[in-house]
């Protein structure tokens, strides 16, 4: 899976992801008027439309809420199958949950997961780092 | 909302016709329409073509090939909620006194396998975050974890429509399946299995609007779109918070058309609702308000949704055997209940049936509910 040698690689989006030599960091938004965290960060408050939001790098741990597999590739995904893919809810609060992919065996909902990075082929076919939570 | 009838309705079977175009389905299902509204192309003052795949212009061409243009024509993409956002628009352009009849299709042709939407940014696609029938497993996944459903009750969901689809010629499948065959087809994303998911595919539909003439009424029908936060909606967002008081865009729509048709969910003899997987059905039915989240178990046990039951619910055999051409969908719901309206649905007709509800949703994410009193 990740290694550290892979931090040159690019994210698959600047916009939703960092990769620097903390590994990777899901960027989210903050409104405090709103009081809640979002992701991806949005120029508004996604839930209340509120225009105070601020950057907030979201926790790299979490909790398992549903997942399921993906057996047949879809359109566009030149990645491995099967595949994991499910939702975190994140640490802390307010609950804020998250889609991604997801790694390890025996996956169990309620299961505590952590953040990683995981090199898939990029829309141009060059490889590129996306998200992925795994126990 | 008053005075607005279904003169006729049309329809090109749903399936795969290889050689055949998207416009040649939709001049089968509005030259059918039109013959049993006793009227000529020309003498619609509007027509409102319903398609997600169609391309540029796709209303006009079906029209063209008509000798039928020079009249407005709007074509409208909502998902799999587009015949339904069609057929409001039409509806509200008679009931709002722009026009007196009005021409309503949609058509659609597929492209095999899992549905690709341009909804989706490319690097979505690229990190495996796009595939619609995950989403689906994963809301299917939170009905079994939050009620007492089962696997079980989604198979018994696709036995039961598959069962309607073999009273149905204009279905793709119309053949009987048991719940072990749904339980041992292939495993596409735990817990939907291959029969527990719509195929998309191809066809048409078409409905004749008009102020005046014989027909059912469309008593009601609202298209809504999602409330922002709910990370299971059709939407299929990145991100998402509690969502326990968040009202769905069915509900949304479901509650707009009943009051506008002055009716509730208790008064409704007959239903076609969104089956995209069998999960979708039985939120659908705690979305329209038929039972309480949970109380799907207690229907599927009485066999009160089939066909002979209390209120039977995808007569048709619903998208799990009809597949879904996504644009024409609505409007072959619509199809279907205002034959069982009328009392010509063969084999598959519901007894005594005077009030249906339709219902589609989709990406969007857009809701579709109508309501149709004979």
């Amino acid at each position: 899976m990740w290694n550290s040698s892979q931090v040159s690689l690019p994210p698959i989006d600047p916009s939703v992801l960092r990769v620097d030599d903390d590994g990777v960091t899901l960027l989210g938004g903050w409104s405090e008027t709103s009081r809640f965290r979002h992701f991806p960060r949005s120029p508004v408050c996604p839930f209340t439309g509120a225009d105070d939001v601020v950057p907030l790098d979201l926790p790299r741990s979490g909790t398992l809420w549903l997942h399921t597999q993906v057996n047949l590739a879809p359109p566009g995904y030149a990645g491995p199958v099967p595949y994991q893919l499910g939702i975190v809810e994140l640490e802390g609060g307010p609950l804020l949950r998250v889609v991604s992919r997801l790694a390890g065996d025996s996956l169990a909902m309620g299961m505590p997961m952590q953040l990683d990075g995981e090199v898939v082929p990029g829309p141009d076919e060059e490889p590129t780092v996306t998200w992925v939570f795994h126990p | 909302m008053n005075g607005v009838r279904i003169t006729g309705v049309g329809l090109h079977p749903f399936g795969r016709f290889d050689g055949v175009t998207g416009t040649a389905m939709g001049v089968v299902a509005v030259r059918d329409a039109l013959a049993e509204a006793g009227i000529g192309v020309r003498d619609v003052q509007a027509a409102f073509c319903g398609t997600a795949y169609g391309g540029v212009a796709a209303g006009h061409r079906v029209l063209g090939a008509l000798a039928g243009t020079g009249i407005p024509i709007y074509d409208v993409e909502a998902g799999c909620a587009s015949g339904g956002a069609a057929l409001e628009l039409a509806a509200a352009s008679i009931a709002s006194g722009q026009h007196d009849r009005v021409l309503v299709f949609g058509i659609e042709k597929m492209p095999k396998g899992v549905i690709r939407s341009s909804f989706f940014a490319p690097w979505q696609e690229s990190a495996g975050l796009s595939p619609a029938p995950a989403f689906f497993a994963l809301r299917a996944q939170r009905l079994l974890k939050e009620t007492d459903l089962t696997v079980e009750h989604l198979a018994q969901v696709v036995v039961k429509n598959r069962g309607h689809g073999v009273a149905n010629p204009d279905a793709m499948f119309q053949k009987a399946v048991s719940v072990d065959q749904v339980l041992a087809s292939r495993m596409i994303c735990p817990p939907l299995t291959l029969f527990m998911l719509c195929s998309p595919n191809e066809g048409a539909a078409a409905v004749v609007l008009a102020r005046d003439g014989a027909g059912p009424t469309v008593a009601g029908i609202s298209l809504r779109s999602h409330l922002p936060g709910n990370v299971l909606g059709e939407d299929s967002p990145l991100g998402g918070i509690d969502d326990a008081a968040i009202t769905p865009p069915t509900a949304l729509a479901a509650q707009d058309a009943y009051a506008q048709a002055g009716l509730g969910p208790e008064d409704i003899d007959v239903v076609e609702c969104q089956d995209t997987d069998a999960g979708r059905e039985l939120l659908a039915w705690a979305e329209l308000g038929l039972c309480p989240s949970g109380g799907q178990a207690a229907i599927l046990a009485e066999g009160a949704a089939l066909v002979g039951g209390r209120r039977p619910i995808n007569p048709s055999g619903g998208l799990l055997s009809k597949g879904e051409p996504l644009g024409a969908s609505a409007l072959g719901q619509v199809v279907e209940l205002v034959r069982q309206l009328r009392g010509t649905a063969g084999a598959r007709q519901v007894s005594g049936a005077k009030i249906a509800l339709a219902h589609v949703i989709g990406r969007g994410a857009n809701a579709c509910v109508t309501v149709l009193v004979a």
